[in-house]
């Protein structure tokens, strides 16, 4: 048996244990609810880049931008959206096992772009193409962090080097949900629940041009969701990761409490008998 | 008579929800007043200055790049980045422009220095604007 001053020694420890993970799960709580409010505040945009390009496909079917043209695919890409920072359950290992496992689906070669730190790591561990990486966006990532990865996904595709490009990330469905996805980017798919925009439009200087300028700008706007939502997932992630293991430090130190407690009594136990052993000895 | 319904968004968050009697944008072709009733119109937007007119009220705003949609009875401005006049920080815009000059003077083809300098000299635009309208007392705090 652990004597009862290493028991208390343990109580102890796994008590700071606890200060820390409760203080974890409070810290992502409070950042969770920030995380989801950006989802929301970005959701207006892309809603609306989503509905007029909707729009604009619907009138000009014949005109056929390089992002909506499917073509074979001799090479890919997968942008892999990941957290900066661990202990967020699964979240980053779930990420980049859908991103691996996808690729390994076919003998199409793969090169990544990375958006955070922890996705990065392992591809770089693992001797994959990484072709670049955006990482340590900070807690409030805006459009103009994401836009160089997005960029470079791009220019690959305008050069010819990959025919298709992907994102994977946790999109977030509620705190106690955050699910993986993997979503095509280019060649652009027209979203299927846009509203459609029920006006002839005029159109400066022409539909052509006017999709152009617009597409970019949605894979970006996409881009650019996933990151936000993904953050949104992280943020939830860990806050129930650190409430498990608050709730299974109280659990452990119940224990330990339970198990020190005995060892005093039988201590207690074994020197009154003692005590009692030597006094009738005495008496004789 | 008839108003539109003026929403601004950018990836960010809405930057601007109100009605209003008149709106101008610098569309790509040049600049673009629209007024209710205008016909549906979609053109991409230069980085420029976007007025807006209620009654009296006027609100001016500095957006880059973007598009504009025009129904007859709502105006949605699409702008990669926009700020309002007054949360415009003249002094801070002013230093980012000296930045971006100096950089353009060491390095000629850096087109992020002169994407800067753009921004800076737009926002400083704007908060001249709304400084002539507004007559020369200091922002409130």
């Amino acid at each position: 048996m652990p004597s009862l001053r290493d028991l208390r020694r343990r109580i102890k420890g796994v008590q700071n244990m606890r200060k820390i993970t409760k203080a974890m799960e409070l810290v992502a709580a409070a950042r969770m609810r920030r995380a989801q409010e950006r989802v929301l505040a970005a959701r207006p945009y892309s809603d609306e880049i989503a509905s007029i390009m909707t729009e604009l496909m619907r009138r000009s079917p014949q005109y056929e931008h390089p992002f909506l043209k499917v073509s074979d695919v001799q090479k890919r890409l997968i942008i892999l959206v990941t957290a900066d920072r661990g202990l967020a359950g699964a979240l980053n290992s779930n990420n980049t096992r859908l991103a691996l496992s996808d690729a390994a689906k076919t003998s199409i070669p793969v090169s990544y772009v990375t958006i955070g730190r922890r996705g990065r790591d392992v591809l770089r561990r693992l001797h994959r193409d990484l072709i670049a990486d955006q990482s340590m966006l900070g807690e409030r990532p805006t459009m103009g962090d994401v836009l160089p990865a997005a960029r470079v996904a791009m220019e690959q595709f305008e050069r010819g080097e990959v025919q298709q490009i992907d994102i994977v990330y946790a999109r977030f469905i509620s705190v106690g949900r955050q699910q993986t996805v993997l979503q095509r980017v280019i060649p652009v798919v027209p979203p299927e629940d846009a509203k459609a925009v029920s006006a002839d439009f005029e159109y400066e200087p022409d539909p052509k041009d006017v999709l152009d300028a617009l597409l970019p700008r949605y894979v970006e706007a996409q881009v650019y969701r996933a990151v936000l939502e993904n953050a949104a997932s992280e943020q939830a992630a860990r806050m129930i990761a650190m409430r498990n293991a608050s709730d299974n430090a109280s659990e452990f130190i119940e224990d330990l409490t339970l198990t020190a407690n005995k060892v005093r009594q039988a201590s207690i136990t074994t020197e009154l008998m003692e005590i009692v052993s030597g006094a009738a000895a005495l008496e004789g | 008579m008839a108003k539109l319904q003026v929403e601004l968004v950018t990836p960010e968050g809405r930057v601007f929800s109100e009605e209003a009697d008149f709106v101008l944008a610098p569309g790509v072709e040049g600049d673009l007043g629209v007024l209710p009733q205008h016909i549906a119109l979609l053109t991409p937007l230069r980085t420029g200055v976007v007025t807006i007119r209620n009654d009296d009220a006027e609100h001016v705003l500095a957006v880059s790049g973007g598009f504009l949609e025009v129904l007859p009875d709502k105006v949605t401005i699409l702008a990669d980045a926009a700020e309002r006049a007054e949360d415009i920080d003249e002094a801070r815009a002013e230093e980012a422009r000296k930045r971006a000059q100096e950089l353009l003077a060491q390095n000629v083809d850096s087109e992020e220095a002169v994407m800067a300098l753009e921004r800076a000299t737009l926002r400083l635009q704007v908060a001249e604007i709304r400084r002539r309208r507004h007559g020369h007392s200091p922002p409130p705090q």
